[in-house]
């Protein structure tokens, strides 16, 4: 599988990473790579194998319905790059 | 002209009636200061992990059991990926492949009588998103994200509607049955049941379906009328005019009353679903299942036919009265109190009751007059202590607080005149002051019958036993 | 059993730390002082810490003498750590070696962390790493590569580059890492030191941030086993805060620690010893291995047929867990954002950007392209098919075995920017571990010699839940041989 500059820059939007144009070539060439290793997999035949999604056997193990949590607002504030009035700022948001 | 035919499919969004978040142990409560709500798993903080609550589950169970759906005994959480302010982890814990509902079936009632059986394809437990608010910041958009982590089922309908209307009667079926359930509280003006609607029209017998779109912010019954009304019409006249039909997302617009176009959202989205690693599968035994079924309610429909079986209510005042829990409740424990008189209680809940809670906005949970207080005034109907249009003023008396119906007719001396002695005494009084009249009656002018019975009643303020005073007053008159 | 001079603190073990505390040879306060010494001494030089929290460390070094004063200190009170950088710690930037968070003052603490400090250890600062976990040669920090104690030039391995340098170096008596693919074991073994990465689910994620979360685990690194088993008795246990941590008892690792290996069946995998293997380390693997059957343990070939398929089969699933993972890091509630965005769009992709390194970008980007429409089935699930089938290998092969051994990775430390235009040589460099990260089995690395100056590591792989029989036969090997002993010269 090989990935273009083109194709990164779409992956690189989904991902809402900027790639910048000059360094688009050198991450296809290196997605590239890392797609040509991973086609290693292709070599066996995984038919009727069930795809193991987590390493232990488990189910979930739910938890009681109680409110557990008291507002700690400020305190998750002091780290925010921009608040207002209890609200995180962002751009104008379109809809 | 060419006949056209309305495909409509709802996703309804009922919120769950957690406690706690579906993820978190931060509460769900609504109206809260921005972002109080929010605990470190709420805001995607580095390094935490959700822990799925257990009533969340039991909720989607009973909803699954409610419409005869298949539970499944081992569902999926998935991660939704997509990029939006008020989704703080970039990803959405939805179920995708492996939902914990899956093919259930609710029966609508149409207008003209008859009803239709609607599939409901799936239902899945989720998680909401947060709010992004636009006033008061120049140019910059507020996320409050209280509401992120909410539970959410979102039900997901068969194309099986066929008109707005039907959409609208499914819509308020499934509302009922949620409310029902005690799984949503169904106030759909803070937004706990909403809905997106998928609309295509087709030539009429053309196998195949049209091209969709998907209606967003349909927050109200009448919305969805409307939003799905407009749509139709745009589609005919689109394809009608040469034009083709876009798959999109389109926002309803309640002040124009129009659909439009959300194109600057919607570009190539890729949800990138996979497997949530951080929540194993979700396993329900039969236990869990059991008990689920065990505190199943009995359902609407089921309730309203045993209304019309065992209080010979007739169809429609069965579904009046079924239309929530509460209000059967209430209705039930009024005939049990009075024990019987089921058409009576009826007429009353349906009445008068009715009457007052609407005038005052109120559900029957907030009426002032409980159930047996009114059984307390049906029976003095009942006995004849009182007679129909007394009971009117007891009634808003008990509405007022001023106590139980026998102190009220008591403290007002409203108990009916039985004696006959004293109805006679009355109605012989009321003979002596109208003699003219009396005289016009005895020649034949019959209609005069009623000024007597008023008189008679005006002079007993009310309270003179109407039956007693027809029979005493016909003897009288006759001379 | 002696008890260590003061001048010699810092060379000694936490086991032998916590007996001289216990004595009263010395406070935990003046144990906690020497090692910031040596860190302020060294570090600058090996760049294993990020952040070194001294005031704080002695604080809790205060506590924890008050608490043995009370009589209610436990085999770790006052015994100084490190973290690495992954684990949140209240008060205290968690930077997950990424510009990203540079500026994250963690507003809650992992359970790790909560865990040990329940136990009494004192935390000494927080260790440098590959951004994000995502490296084996610690060079792609924001804070820049760690060196390697033995050698300058030579790269520590990662992603816990600085814990396993730090303990190299004796600026730690032992340190927290987490291991994703070999992100304990790989650093251990280039660093001559001791690091086990229990069973998925037996050490809770909560507050580590996440990589790959279907193969993220926390563990310890320190010089000997026996230290091993006593920080993971500490941090392991079951956390209701994490879904996929186990509820099952902790056991004892310290009491199991010296049983016999009399009859013990080691599995060497074929596939282990093959092809891409340094002789060297072949050479020097296979001398620990002579010495195991000294030790009474008899050696059986097995063969993990689809251990080829192991690299390919991580560098989907681990990319297309993080390209998820990471997307929270959108510069809205915490950690870095752009200056002055024009719009939403331009917030997002400026702010992850700039605050994420080269291999970080690669990985995310990987991960997205797998997931993405049309790709799934063919990269996605396969994947995980494959992840499948290199489980089944090992529950086959642990029919016949107790335990396996190999080498931890096929050369020794390289040298510092090597390979760091390469990522595909790079991630070669993880092929014995990341199989094991697959089934959510235990391995641990314990060192075995050297070749030239740099450390050898030998890998042990325990079936589900049987950290304590890989502490006991990496122990067991620790007492008959010395190179556990051994510390880099520059930092004796």
């Amino acid at each position: 599988m090989s990935l273009g500059p083109a194709e990164v820059a779409k992956i690189a939007h989904l991902a809402r990473l900027a790639i910048r144009e000059q360094d688009a070539p050198a991450y296809a060439r290196n997605l590239s790579a890392i797609l040509d290793l991973v086609a290693q997999m292709n070599a066996v035949d995984t038919t009727g194998v069930a795809p193991m999604a987590h390493p232990l056997d488990m189910a979930q193990r739910p938890r009681a319905d109680e409110v557990t949590e008291a507002n700690q607002r400020e305190h998750f504030q002091a780290i925010a790059p921009r608040v207002e009035a209890g609200l995180y700022l962002v751009p104008k948001v379109i809809e | 002209m060419m006949e056209w035919e309305t495909v409509i499919g709802l996703e309804i969004h009922a919120q769950l009636a957690t406690q706690s978040k579906i993820f978190s142990g931060a509460s769900t409560a609504y109206g809260a200061e921005p972002n109080t709500q929010a605990c470190a798993i709420d805001l995607g903080m580095p390094g935490v992990l959700p822990v799925l609550n257990r009533e969340a589950a039991r909720m989607a169970v009973i909803f699954g059991l409610a419409i005869g759906a298949d539970v499944a005994r081992r569902s999926v959480f998935a991660r939704k990926n997509y990029f939006y302010p008020d989704l703080p982890k970039g990803y959405q814990i939805s179920q995708y492949e492996l939902p914990v509902v899956q093919k259930g079936q609710l029966t609508i009632d149409l207008e003209d009588g008859s009803s239709k059986v609607i599939g409901i394809t799936r239902a899945h437990l989720e998680e909401d998103a947060g709010k992004s608010l636009h006033e008061d910041f120049h140019e910059l958009s507020g996320i409050d994200l209280n509401r992120a982590g909410t539970p959410l089922l979102e039900i997901v309908s068969e194309p099986d509607l066929r008109s707005a209307k039907e959409a609208v009667a499914y819509m308020k079926k499934l509302h009922q049955m949620v409310v029902y359930l005690g799984i949503c509280d169904g106030n759909m003006q803070e937004g706990s049941f909403r809905c997106d609607a998928n609309v295509s029209v087709r030539r009429t017998g053309d196998p195949k379906f049209g091209t969709r779109a998907e209606i967003k912010n349909l927050n109200s019954f009448r919305f969805v009328e409307r939003a799905i009304e407009f749509e139709i019409e745009r589609q005919i006249d689109l394809i009608e005019a040469g034009g083709k039909v876009v798959q999109e997302t389109r926002l309803y617009d309640p002040d124009q009353g129009e659909t439009r176009s959300m194109r600057g959202k919607e570009e190539a989205n890729d949800y990138r679903y996979f497997p949530d690693p951080d929540l194993l599968p979700l396993v329900l035994d039969d236990e869990f299942i059991a008990a689920a079924r065990a505190s199943l309610p009995e359902l609407p429909d089921v309730k309203k036919q045993r209304f019309v079986e065992q209080y010979g209510l007739s169809s429609y005042d069965a579904g009046v009265l079924t239309a929530s829990r509460e209000l059967g409740d209430y209705y039930e424990a009024t005939v049990a109190a009075l024990g019987g008189e089921p058409k009576l209680c009826a007429n009353w809940v349906m009445g008068d009751l009715a009457a007052f809670l609407n005038k005052e906005n109120r559900d029957i949970a907030q009426s002032p007059v409980g159930a047996a207080q009114l059984a307390g005034l049906l029976r003095r109907i009942q006995d004849q202590t009182i007679s129909g249009k007394i009971a009117k003023e007891v009634f808003e008396a008990l509405w007022a607080g001023e106590g139980d119906a026998d102190a009220i007719i008591e403290k007002r001396g409203l108990k009916q005149i039985t004696d006959t002695s004293a109805i006679e005494k009355v109605i012989d009084a009321v003979i002596a002051a109208n003699p003219e009249q009396l005289a016009q009656y005895r020649a034949g002018k019959d209609k005069l019958f009623g000024f007597f019975v008023g008189q008679v009643m005006k002079l007993s303020k009310g309270k003179a036993n109407p039956q007693q005073v027809n029979d005493l007053l016909a003897e009288k008159l006759k001379g | 059993m002696n008890l260590p001079s003061p001048t010699a603190m810092h060379d000694q073990t936490i086991a032998r730390l916590g007996a001289g505390l216990a004595a009263g040879e010395f406070s935990s306060e003046e144990l906690t002082r020497v090692f910031l010494a040596r860190i302020e001494q060294f570090n600058p030089g090996l760049n294993a810490f990020i952040t070194v929290t001294a005031e704080s460390a002695l604080a809790q070094a205060r506590a924890a003498d008050e608490r043995r004063r009370r009589g209610e200190a436990g085999p770790l009170t006052g015994v100084p750590i490190a973290h690495k950088d992954i684990f949140c710690t209240d008060g205290v930037r968690t930077s997950c070696g990424s510009r990203m968070l540079d500026r994250f003052i963690a507003p809650y603490n992992a359970t790790v962390v909560e865990n040990l400090a329940a136990a009494g250890v004192v935390m000494l600062g927080k260790t440098n790493m590959d951004e994000f976990a995502m490296g084996s040669s610690n060079e792609t920090s924001f804070y820049g590569p760690v060196r390697n104690p033995w050698d300058l030039d030579a790269v520590p391995g990662g992603s816990s580059g600085g814990s396993a340098a730090a303990v190299a170096a004796r600026l730690t008596p032992g340190a927290t890492g987490t291991d994703t693919g070999g992100s304990i074991r790989q650093p251990a073994a280039l660093c001559g030191i001791t690091g086990i990465k229990p069973t998925y689910g037996r050490v809770s994620r909560w507050g580590m941030i996440a990589y790959a979360s279907s193969l993220d685990q926390g563990g310890p690194m320190a010089r000997t086993a026996e230290d091993c088993a006593l920080l993971l008795g500490a941090m392991a246990g079951f956390d209701r805060r994490d879904s996929t941590c186990v509820d099952r008892p902790v056991p004892d690792y310290v009491a199991l620690l010296d049983r016999p290996l009399h009859g013990l069946k080691i599995g060497l995998p074929r596939e282990y010893f093959g092809e891409g293997l340094d002789g060297e380390v072949a050479r020097v693997v296979e001398a620990a291995i002579t010495e195991y059957r000294k030790l009474g343990a008899e050696m059986v070939e097995i063969s993990l047929p689809n251990s080829q398929l192991a690299i390919p089969a991580y560098y989907v699933i681990a990319p297309a867990e993080c390209s998820s993972n990471l997307a929270r890091f959108d510069g809205v509630r915490y950690g870095h954002r752009c200056e002055n965005p024009k719009d939403l769009l331009d917030l997002y992709t400026r702010s992850r950007a700039e605050g994420f390194g080269a291999e970080v970008t690669r990985r995310i980007l990987v991960g997205t392209f797998v997931l993405s429409a049309g790709y799934y089935d063919a990269y996605y699930l396969k994947a995980q098919q494959i992840r499948r089938l290199i489980s089944d290998d090992f529950r086959r092969a642990f029919d016949q075995v107790d335990v396996i051994a190999g080498p931890t990775s096929p050369t020794v430390a390289f040298n510092l920017g090597e390979k760091v235009d390469d990522p595909i040589t790079m991630y070669l460099s993880d092929i014995y571990t990341i199989a094991v990260n697959l089934a959510g089995l235990p391995g641990l690395s314990l060192p075995v010699g050297f070749v030239g100056q740099r450390p050898v590591g030998l890998q042990l792989i325990g079936n589900y839940f049987a950290e304590d029989q890989l502490l006991n036969v990496a122990h067991r090997y620790q007492q008959v041989t010395d190179w556990h002993q051994r510390s880099p010269v520059a930092f004796a």
